[in-house]
């Protein structure tokens, strides 16, 4: 086995991986004095060198010696304090799928309801309408003592639909007026309760109303309607699963078992069990367990579920692999660098979580709209009966009775306040399976209006290493020579152009040689002697320093200063030799996107500390007009602001760290991460898949999912403020229509229902500029 | 207009004015949060409604609300702090902590995620003498 990768079982304090660390979650803790008797149970377990707990969140920190410590021992020392240890992994693979349990079971509940209230009301609607079934008028004659009988007997049979099939309305009804409160489940209470004392007493005491008026029951209505509301209740269960359906696949990419060195063994571990600095071995078309670097072998790995990425990322020795990624090509080992709730995954789902429960500031309008909305309904409700009471037709206390029970039905607060959350929960879960992570409901409104993006240039538009774009030798001297000695002068330097220099050697398979008598003069290069030859390498004054004539090598750099890269001189054994340029390159994909952007309507700006004639020579490359250039760091912010105050809405794209500021001062700020880093506090979004093709994604989709908002609420909206005054009778005194309740049921059921569908419209998006 | 028409009209003009004021006027109760551990605390059921619906603190001090969910209905399965920018799950019967320091006095609201369900947190200055309004 490869020594480098043991380090783990070490157990000395000056193991190179040092101490490692976990939280685990504690269940049952309620006070400050449970803190201190887990932290002395944990901390006396071998191994552990400290432990705290953290009330707060009921979770243990604790820092241990991999090698010495497994999760049993430490569950052990919990459960020996009196306590229960919770799943350190993902905290929420066990609530989605007790929640997915919970809605299958509620569902399942609701279509029991649905069957029996449908199967009561097929009864009740024939015998009410006998006219329909041929024979039915002629043995129950209108009035006769036959039909009271019959009515007698239906009511009967709605009771129990009531009871049981309607439940949830009383029980709802009276928790939320308790609370002083009402809701959807008020409206139908009361609007069957209405309907059946009435068809009581029309039962009951048929002498109690007015002459001639024929008193018939209501008992179609409410079974029709308890059968309709519980069936629309059910569908929007169903689909609102459906809703979260991207949330529970990134869950469900995590690996459940782990393949990790023990002991100079390997054996397969749950994966709660992996701890930080064990060693994972990851073999071809298997799940990548946790988030980890390699320390040994290669292979591509497909991380399309969590970046959104296409195309298979290579990994070798040094590279980051995340948790949940898929391995396909070769065998490797990796690290564990972060494990449980630490994970990328894990953070990628508590965000998405969180930004799908946020709210948007539409949604604070509509908040008020609905506070006030089932109220309002009561009273016009009880306003429309007695105007129907009062100026009606005869039967008065009929069509007063069918007007307050159908305004009732029909209006329906749950499409109002579905309309927004729901789309937002689609919307954002659509983002995360690509690799765009948006952070509240806010982000998202502010990005559906970006109308300007500032871009950063390094590490954003290019890729923020530099790179060597051209060797190019004076007559005398070979491209090769030159870049051999140069890159092996520069081996042992850390100066970045030098990397870039060593690195391209690499890339051309030049082998390098020892330099000897090395000596760097700061600002200006360095110089040493590589198998016996003397080499410089710098700018101008460096090597004229040493009498070097530099007229040629100057004309050669002039000409590739202007295009905005850094030429850096080679003399050889004192002869002008080449000279060698190294530049930021951009990302393949960076101009596609910024084309991209600009066909969307939206300004691009790239800002930058840079030179202007550097920044300039990329912004042509790329396709921008504006540039901001020579910035310094502290004014980026300051620059966004600006633009603000010009009336723009503005996104600006950065790195997350040294563009905090700035990121947090745009309207949107936007970070582009890379592998395990996701949680970058600065952004309203992270694109994690490091390319800038994310930016216009976001905006698009973005833009779809508030779309979406506008559809719902303005569905939503219309519906009740078209359906109420219908229900009302407005349309009577003009056309003669009053709406049956129980036809303002099913309206009621389906509205629900129609919005979350629409919502799920949001699901099949495409960003190729495909409208849901 | 006869006299049952009469009897109609007052009894629904009584009614419209009645559930106005049940909703809207009426005086709610609200629960001052228990000082415990440095932290002020309060316990709010949430079951048709959050019980309690109000909750009194002190500005500048921390403020631990646990919500413990004691329903099925999908409704009520989130609460959220717009103000604090706080969304926090809340599965069946677990007691869920949410941490928040009031900086400034003033009514701040909670709710589910539909809107459904709503209560207020009433954070008093703890500079001046508190002026107790628990409506």
């Amino acid at each position: 086995m490869d020594e480098s990768s043991q380090p783990a079982r070490q157990e000395s304090p000056s193991s190179p991986v040092g101490p490692a660390s976990l939280r685990l979650g504690i269940k049952g803790m309620s006070c400050a004095s449970c803190v201190s008797g887990i932290e002395s149970e944990l901390s006396s377990v071998p191994g552990v060198v400290s432990a705290s707990v953290d009330l707060a969140s009921s979770t243990a920190h604790v820092r241990y010696h991999a090698a010495a410590v497994n999760l049993e021992s430490l569950r052990e020392a919990v459960q020996s304090a009196g306590y229960e240890t919770a799943d350190p992994t993902l905290a929420s693979v066990d609530g989605v799928s007790s929640e997915q349990q919970a809605q299958e079971k509620e569902y399942r509940s609701l279509m029991r309801k649905f069957q029996f209230g449908a199967l009561v009301s097929v009864p009740n609607v024939l015998l009410m309408y006998p006219d329909v079934v041929p024979g039915l008028t002629d043995l129950l004659p209108h009035g006769s003592q036959e039909q009271r009988l019959v009515w007698g007997a239906m009511g009967a049979l709605s009771l129990p639909v009531m009871a049981w099939s309607g439940s949830q309305f009383f029980t709802g009804m009276w928790a939320s007026l308790q609370h002083r409160t009402a809701n959807m489940h008020t409206l139908i209470a009361f609007g069957v309760s209405a309907a059946f004392i009435y068809s009581v007493f029309a039962v009951a005491f048929p002498g109690w109303f007015p002459e001639g008026a024929a008193a018939e029951p209501f008992w179609d209505v409410i079974t029709v309607v308890i059968a309709l509301v519980v069936l629309g209740m059910a569908l929007e269960v169903k689909a609102k699963g459906r809703t979260s359906e991207a949330i529970r696949k990134l869950i469900g990419l995590q690996a459940k078992t782990a393949r990790v060195v023990r002991d100079d063994e390997e054996i397969d571990i749950p994966v709660e069990e992996v701890l930080v600095g064990d060693v994972v071995i990851v073999r071809p078309g298997e799940k990548v367990p946790v988030d980890g670097d390699v320390i040994e072998g290669r292979s591509a790995v497909d991380e399309s579920m969590v970046t959104g990425e296409s195309m298979p990322v290579d990994k070798a020795v040094g590279d980051e692999v995340i948790g949940g990624t898929i391995n396909k090509t070769g065998a490797f080992r990796c690290r564990a660098t972060k494990v449980g709730k630490d994970t990328a995954l894990a953070n990628i789902v508590r965000m998405v979580q969180e930004a799908q429960g946020s709210k948007p500031p539409i949604q604070r309008v509509v908040d008020k709209v609905s506070s006030v909305f089932v109220p309002t309904v009561l009273i016009l409700a009880t306003a429309a009966f007695v105007l129907w009471y009062d100026f009606g037709p005869e039967p008065a206390i009929a069509y007063a009775t069918v007007a307050l029970v159908t305004t009732l039905i029909i209006a329906c607060p749950c499409a109002l306040g579905l309309a927004t959350p729901i789309s937002l929960t689609v919307g954002i879960g659509k983002g995360a399976e690509n690799g765009i992570l948006i952070r509240s409901g806010d982000a998202l409104q502010s990005a559906a209006q970006i109308d300007t993006v500032v871009l950063d240039k390094t590490g954003t538009i290019t890729r923020g290493e530099p790179a060597v774009t051209d060797v190019i030798p004076m007559p005398a001297f070979d491209e090769q020579d030159v870049l051999r000695l140069a890159a092996s002068l520069e081996r042992t330097s850390e100066h970045p152009l030098g990397e870039a220099l060593v690195e391209e050697a690499k890339k051309r398979n030049v082998a390098l040689a020892e330099a000897t008598d090395f000596l760097t003069v700061s600002g200006k290069g360095v110089q040493g002697s590589v198998d016996g030859r003397m080499v410089r390498l710098g700018n101008a004054p460096f090597l004229g320093e040493g009498g070097i004539d530099t007229r040629g090598l100057e004309d050669i750099a002039g000409a590739f200063s202007t295009r905005g890269a850094t030429p850096v001189m080679v003399s050889i054994d004192d002869q002008p030799a080449g000279v060698v340029c190294i530049a930021d390159t951009v990302k393949a994909d960076s101009k596609a996107a910024i084309a991209n952007l600009q066909s969307m309507g939206i300004t691009v700006m790239m800002l930058t500390g840079d030179h202007r004639g550097t920044a300039e020579a990329i912004a042509k490359e790329v396709g921008i007009d504006r540039v901001l250039a020579e910035v310094l760091p502290e004014d980026k912010a300051d620059k966004v602001m600006a633009l603000k105050a010009e009336g723009r809405t503005v996104a600006m794209v950065g790195d997350g760290i040294n563009d905090a500021p700035a990121l947090a001062a745009a309207d949107v700020g936007l970070a582009i991460g890379s592998g395990t880093d996701v949680a970058i506090e600065a952004a309203d979004i992270t694109l994690i898949n490091n390319s800038l093709s994310g930016v216009s994604k976001a905006i698009m989709l973005s833009r779809a999912t508030l779309r979406n908002v506008h559809q719902n609420l303005l569905g939503a909206f219309g519906y009740n403020v078209l359906g109420i005054p219908v229900a009302m009778g407005v349309l009577y005194p003009f056309l003669g229509i009053l709406l049956s309740p129980a036809l303002a049921g099913a309206a009621m059921a389906f509205s629900s229902v129609t919005v979350v569908t629409n919502a799920n419209r949001l699901r099949r998006f495409k960003f190729d500029g495909g409208h849901p | 207009m006869s006299p049952d028409q009469w009897i109609v009209t007052a009894t629904g003009a009584g009614l419209i004015v009645f559930i106005a004021w049940f909703f809207w006027f009426a005086p709610r109760n609200g629960a001052r949060a228990r000082h415990d551990h440095g932290a002020q605390e309060a316990l709010i059921v949430v079951k048709g409604g959050y019980t309690p619906d109000t909750v009194i603190v002190k500005s500048g001090k921390p403020v631990r609300l646990y919500f413990r969910r004691e329903e099925t209905a999908s409704c009520s399965e989130m609460v959220l702090f717009p103000d604090f920018g706080i969304t926090a799950a809340l599965p069946q019967g677990e007691a869920v902590p949410i941490d928040l320091l009031p900086t400034e006095a003033g009514t701040f609201e909670f709710a589910c995620q539909m809107g459904m369900l709503r209560g207020r947190l009433v954070v008093e200055s703890s500079i001046e003498t508190p002026t107790v309004n628990e409506t």
